[in-house]
C-alpha cells in the first residue's frame, strides 16, 4: 500500500464524513485565506508553495504548484519561493548549532 | 470557484456533472445566441507552425484551405447583411491565396477586420510586407505569445518561434501597430503552456506589458487569456501525459455561471474552409455543426435564423466557462475584464 496517492487529493472531502460542520468551516477558512486582500492571490500562492515545501507535503506541493501557475507565476519565481523555504529550514537547523556549541562548552574546560 | 485557488474540491469529482447543458440547466440557464455581430472565418488548416496546443491540428502539411469561390460567398454575406466584424483565422490565414482578398473586400465594406496572426508567418516567402498591409487596412492584429520568455514560448510553439515572434512584434510596432495613439490595434494572446488554467487576465497583462517593454522595447494594446481546449493536439497531449481526467475535472469544477452571458458563441458564427457553419471554431474542429434546423452553409446564411439560435455544446464548452472564462477575446466574466 502506497502511503501517498495523487487521487487522495480528490477524496479530500471524505475527511468531512464524521464532522462535516468542522470540514465546512475549514474549507471556508481555507478559501477565504487565499482571496485577494492586502496580499494578492499570486503572492499567497507563492507563500503556499514555500510552506508546502517546508512541510514537505506532496499534496500541498501539487496543489500550490498548479495554483502558482494559474495565478501567473513562472518557474523562476516559484523556484525562488522554494529556496526561501529551504533557506529558512536550513537556517533554523543551523542556528541550533549554537545549542550544540553551548552544550559542549558547558562541559568543557 | 476561483481558478487561482489550489485544487481541493469541496465535492467528489464523481458527483460533478460533465454534461454542459445539464450544468447550465442546474443554474437555470440555456445557451442561445444573442446576435450575429461577428463572422469568424477559418480559411484553412495550413500553417507554418506546429504548435503543441493547436485545436485545429494545423501545420505545413495540411492542404485544407478555403477556395476563392467560398471566400467570395463570405464577402457576399458580409455585404448583404452588413456584418460588423470579420475575424479571420486558420492555420496561418495569411498563407491562403484569398487572404488579402478577404481583408481588402471586408474593409472596403466597412467591416472591422481581425486577423489571428501567428507572427512568424511574416518571415515566410512573400509575407514580409504584412505589417504594412495590416497598417494600410487598419486590421486589428491578434497574435499568440504564450509567455514573455523564450523557454515557455518555444516549448509550446516550436524551437526558434520566440526569437522570430519578438522580431515580428518589433516590425509591427515599427508601422504603428500596438503603439498608443496610432489607432492600430495589436493584441496578444496568452495560452497556458500546459494542463492548467490561465491566470487572471489583468494581472498577467500587466506582467507582459512590463516585461516586453523593459526586455525588448515592445508595446501592445490588450492581452487576452485563452484556456487550452481539450480538442485535437492539446487533447493528445493531455492523454499522452496522463492529464486528461484531471484537466477535465479542473474545467468542470471551475465552472463559472458568470461567464455564460459573455461567451463568444452568443454573438458570432463560425465558417470553415468549405463554407460550412458552426457555433464556434472549437465546434468546427469537432465537426459539430449548427443546430439541425438551421442552414448548414454560408451560401444559405441569414442572420435572422441565427440570431436567437440554440447553440450546440459538448464537454469542451467547460473550457470557455472555467474560472474567468475564455473566448477569442480573452476572459469573459465581467469581473475579469477590468476597464476594457
Amino acid at each position: 500500500m502506497a502511503y501517498y496517492s495523487e487521487d487522495d487529493l480528490n477524496r479530500f472531502s471524505e475527511i468531512g464524513k464524521y464532522r462535516p460542520d468542522l470540514f465546512e468551516k475549514f474549507m471556508a477558512w481555507y478559501h477565504a485565506c487565499q482571496e485577494d486582500g492586502a496580499l494578492s492571490r499570486r503572492e499567497k500562492a507563492l507563500i503556499g508553495l514555500a510552506v508546502a515545501h517546508a512541510l514537505q507535503c506532496p499534496y500541498c506541493i501539487d496543489s500550490f504548484s498548479q495554483s502558482c501557475l494559474e495565478s501567473g507565476s513562472n518557474m523562476e519565481q516559484m523556484t525562488e519561493a522554494i529556496h526561501m523555504a529551504s533557506a529558512l529550514r536550513g537556517g533554523a537547523s543551523l542556528i541550533h548549532g549554537l545549542q550544540a556549541h553551548d552544550s559542549v562548552n558547558k562541559v568543557s574546560m | 470557484m476561483s481558478t487561482a485557488l489550489p485544487f481541493i474540491p469541496a465535492e467528489s469529482a464523481a458527483n460533478s456533472s460533465i454534461d454542459f447543458d445539464e450544468k447550465l440547466a442546474a443554474h437555470g440557464m440555456e445557451l442561445r445566441a444573442a446576435a450575429v455581430d461577428t463572422l469568424q472565418v477559418n480559411v484553412g488548416k495550413l500553417c507554418n507552425q506546429v504548435c503543441k496546443h493547436c485545436h485545429v491540428d494545423a501545420g505545413p502539411g495540411r492542404t485544407e484551405i478555403m477556395t476563392r469561390e467560398t471566400a467570395e460567398q463570405v464577402i457576399a454575406v458580409v455585404q448583404k447583411f452588413r456584418i460588423s466584424t470579420v475575424d479571420i483565422t486558420g492555420g496561418a490565414p495569411e498563407l491562403n491565396p484569398s487572404f488579402r482578398y478577404l481583408v481588402t473586400k471586408a474593409r472596403a465594406l466597412g467591416a472591422h477586420v481581425i486577423v489571428r496572426h501567428n507572427l512568424t508567418v511574416m518571415f515566410e516567402p512573400d509575407q514580409e510586407d504584412l505589417p504594412g498591409f495590416f497598417r494600410d487596412h487598419s486590421v486589428e492584429v491578434v497574435s499568440s505569445l504564450p509567455y514573455f520568455l523564450e523557454e515557455q514560448t518555444d516549448a509550446q510553439r516550436g524551437r526558434g518561434v520566440f526569437e522570430k515572434s519578438i522580431e515580428a512584434l518589433r516590425r509591427l510596432n515599427a508601422v504603428g501597430c500596438g503603439i498608443e495613439g496610432s489607432g492600430l490595434i495589436l493584441d496578444l494572446v496568452y495560452n497556458p503552456v500546459g494542463a492548467f488554467l490561465p491566470p487572471p487576465q489583468t494581472s498577467i497583462e500587466a506582467d507582459f506589458k512590463r516585461e516586453l517593454a523593459t526586455r525588448y522595447g515592445i508595446s501592445f494594446n490588450y492581452l487576452y487569456t485563452i484556456t487550452n481546449m481539450p480538442i485535437r493536439r492539446f487533447l493528445d497531449f493531455l492523454r499522452r501525459s496522463g492529464n486528461e481526467e484531471r484537466y477535465m475535472r479542473k474545467l468542470v469544477e471551475a465552472f463559472n455561471p458568470g461567464t455564460v452571458q459573455g461567451l463568444m458563441c452568443r454573438t458570432m458564427v463560425s465558417v470553415d474552409w468549405t463554407g460550412r457553419l458552426y457555433d464556434c471554431d472549437f465546434n468546427q474542429m469537432l465537426e459539430l455543426g449548427v443546430a439541425p434546423e438551421l442552414p448548414e452553409t454560408i451560401a444559405d446564411f441569414d442572420p435572422e435564423n441565427f440570431a436567437r439560435r440554440r447553440i450546440m455544446t459538448g464537454p469542451h464548452c467547460f473550457g470557455c466557462t472555467a474560472g474567468s472564462g475564455s473566448s477569442c477575446g480573452g476572459a469573459v466574466a465581467v469581473s475579469a475584464l477590468g476597464d476594457r
